[in-house]
């Protein structure tokens, strides 16, 4: 790490309440450029409360979140994306109608501009954008070996497969932050190495700085910079890969085993 | 070699729709541009539930606006009916675009009610202004001649021109559908929630979405406003808003060709009933209507799209 640079993604004192229920206690930390930060902690910890936070699908009742420096909370859901927050959803939320070309496509949505008027006139430009937009997702397609795919419609595909296309569909738009919420569940074994790997190379090909929110340690462990701890919403651990694995009162929390044991 | 295909198919249609005005007689023409105006508001709607996702059963009321915008503008005003027909245009953009604000709140069930009530007001509102839309009696016009120097008949003319503006909004409507605009509008048909996190400004495209489906619709109103040369409240009540979402479902939801299947059935599938019996006309319709989705679940556009794909496989294998 690097202290003297600012984080490109700051949490501060964030508090979200859904009726009596604290989902977020004030929760904090920093993600810094280029770093692979892994959010983990067991079902209902808020974990990806905290990612609806950050896509501004939620708002936090106090606390603050700062994007290289800037507070995203006066800004609309589909604000973010423009700034430079890309994101994929736990249980997939792509185009289904859409082939797998468009969904990458619509990734570029916020790079681009083209508007109702200038579309139905099919304006010169908007020839020269419509290239580019199909160049680059057929170029993102192919960095993730999704080609072969490229005309099928979304729904009906394989999961492991639909989950490269949301990455694909997420880093189209230059994302300088990726959200990624869950991307080893529903994936086997070999399936899961396989995509740490992919994450990895896409921090470091494209400088991308990644949060994860994962619950398979086999994923974060090798590839995570820094680990975040939550537990029934508040943050309880923070620091490398190696010092939260022996932290007590995350193998308590985490994986329950000593008082789960003799209780 | 299928988009060749196509692309003759298109060809040889548009010549034979040149032909046409020449080899049959005028109510015929009559009835054919009543269905391109059909196919127009169709496309329009089709636009908003098909591609958008969102409901509507108040598109009677953009049509009726269309529709009065060019008889009042005509009958109080003397304004040329060339203009009255990008004014209602415009007037039912707009008036989509505000109606729209407010429907982003209403999903599904709720906004086909609140589109339903709209359906439902706009036949006593204009009977009430009775200054302006003549009150039930409606507004006669004229039939509008062919300009001077042109040799047609005023069906004639009004095929064409009826054609002329279908063909414009059709290509101004696949190439919005085609690019940027057009997947976000799936988009948000699709998955809401992801179109956001795409950047996709969801409640403005809704709203322009709307407009530009009442714009069609509207339209559609103001050339059915010439080539009937009348309007009155009660042609425009919600029975019509029905008869357009069965043409869009019957001709193809999501589907640009699917406004032109949708509106031949709408125009002439009536007819025929009529002719099979006159006692129960809507009870055959009804036939119809439940045979067709029965047999085209995916519409007429949707079987003619698998029935092309398996005939040009068939070709395709070694015999």
């Amino acid at each position: 790490m690097t202290p003297s640079s600012e984080p490109i993604l700051a949490v501060r004192d964030l508090t979200i309440r859904f009726g009596g229920i604290v989902a977020l206690d004030s929760v904090g930390f920093d993600v810094a450029d280029g770093q692979i930060v892994a959010l983990i902690g067991p079902n209902g910890a808020g974990k990806t409360t905290l990612f609806n936070c950050l896509s501004r699908l939620y708002t936090p009742d106090r606390g603050d979140v700062l994007f290289a420096g800037r507070s995203i909370l006066g800004l609309g859901p589909h604000r973010i994306a423009e700034l430079g927050v890309g994101r994929t959803f736990q249980n997939l939320a792509l185009f289904p109608t859409l082939t797998v070309l468009q969904n990458v496509m619509i990734g570029l949505h916020s790079k681009t501009r083209s508007d109702f008027l200038s579309n139905a006139l099919r304006l010169p430009w908007v020839g020269r954008e419509e290239r580019a937009i199909r160049a680059e997702a057929m170029e993102l397609l192919d960095f993730l070996d999704l080609e072969t795919v490229a005309g099928h419609p979304a729904a009906g595909l394989p999961f492991g497969t639909l989950k490269r296309v949301e990455l694909g569909r997420a880093l189209a738009g230059h994302p300088r932050l990726l959200l990624v919420d869950e991307p080893a569940g529903g994936l086997n074994h070999e399936e899961v190495a396989t995509l740490g790997k992919l994450i990895k190379t896409i921090r470091d090909s494209r400088r991308v700085t990644i949060l994860l929110v994962e619950h398979h340690m086999g994923l974060v462990m090798p590839i995570s910079d820094k680990v975040v701890v939550l537990d029934f919403g508040r943050k309880i651990a923070e620091g490398t890969p190696a010092e939260v694995q022996r932290n007590p009162d995350v193998i308590r929390a985490y994986l329950g085993i000593d008082e789960g044991m003799t209780r | 070699m299928p988009s060749r295909a196509l692309r003759l198919g298109l060809v040889v249609v548009l010549a034979g729709a040149m032909v046409l005005p020449f080899v049959v007689t005028n109510f015929r023409l009559f009835q054919c541009a009543q269905v391109f105006i059909y196919a127009i508001a169709l496309l329009g709607l089709n636009i908003l539930i098909g591609y958008n996702g969102q409901f509507s059963l108040g598109h009677s009321a953009f049509y009726a606006l269309g529709a009065y915008t060019t008889a009042i503008m005509i009958d109080q005003w003397s304004v040329p009916y060339g203009w009255t027909i990008p004014v209602a245009g415009l007037l039912c953009l707009i008036a989509g675009f505000l109606f729209g604000i407010p429907a982003l709140r209403l999903e599904g069930l709720y906004l086909a009610l609140a589109t339903f009530a709209l359906a439902l007001a706009v036949p006593q509102i204009l009977k009430y202004f009775e200054h302006w839309t003549g009150g039930s009696q409606g507004i006669v016009l004229s039939k509008p001649a062919a300009p001077k120097g042109v040799p047609l008949n005023p069906d004639q003319w009004l095929y064409f021109l009826t054609l002329f503006v279908l063909l414009v909004l059709l290509v101004l409507a696949r190439n919005l559908l085609a690019g940027r605009t057009g997947r976000a509008i799936v988009a948000i048909r699709d998955n809401p929630i992801a179109a956001q996190a795409m950047g996709v400004n969801t409640a403005l495209y809704k709203s322009l979405t709307f407009g530009v489906s009442a714009a069609y619709t509207g339209i559609a109103g103001a050339l059915s406003a010439l080539v009937i040369a009348f309007v009155a409240p009660d042609a425009f009540d919600v029975f019509l808003s029905i008869t357009f979402l069965s043409g869009i479902v019957i001709g193809g939801l999501a589907s640009i060709s699917g406004a032109i299947f949708g509106a031949l059935f709408i125009q002439f599938v009536p007819n025929w009933a009529q002719d099979i019996s006159k006692a129960a006309p809507w009870a055959i319709y009804g036939v119809f209507l439940i045979g067709f989705m029965y047999v085209m679940p995916r519409g007429i556009a949707g079987a003619v799209r698998l029935g092309a794909a398996r005939w040009w496989r068939r070709r395709a294998e070694p015999s």
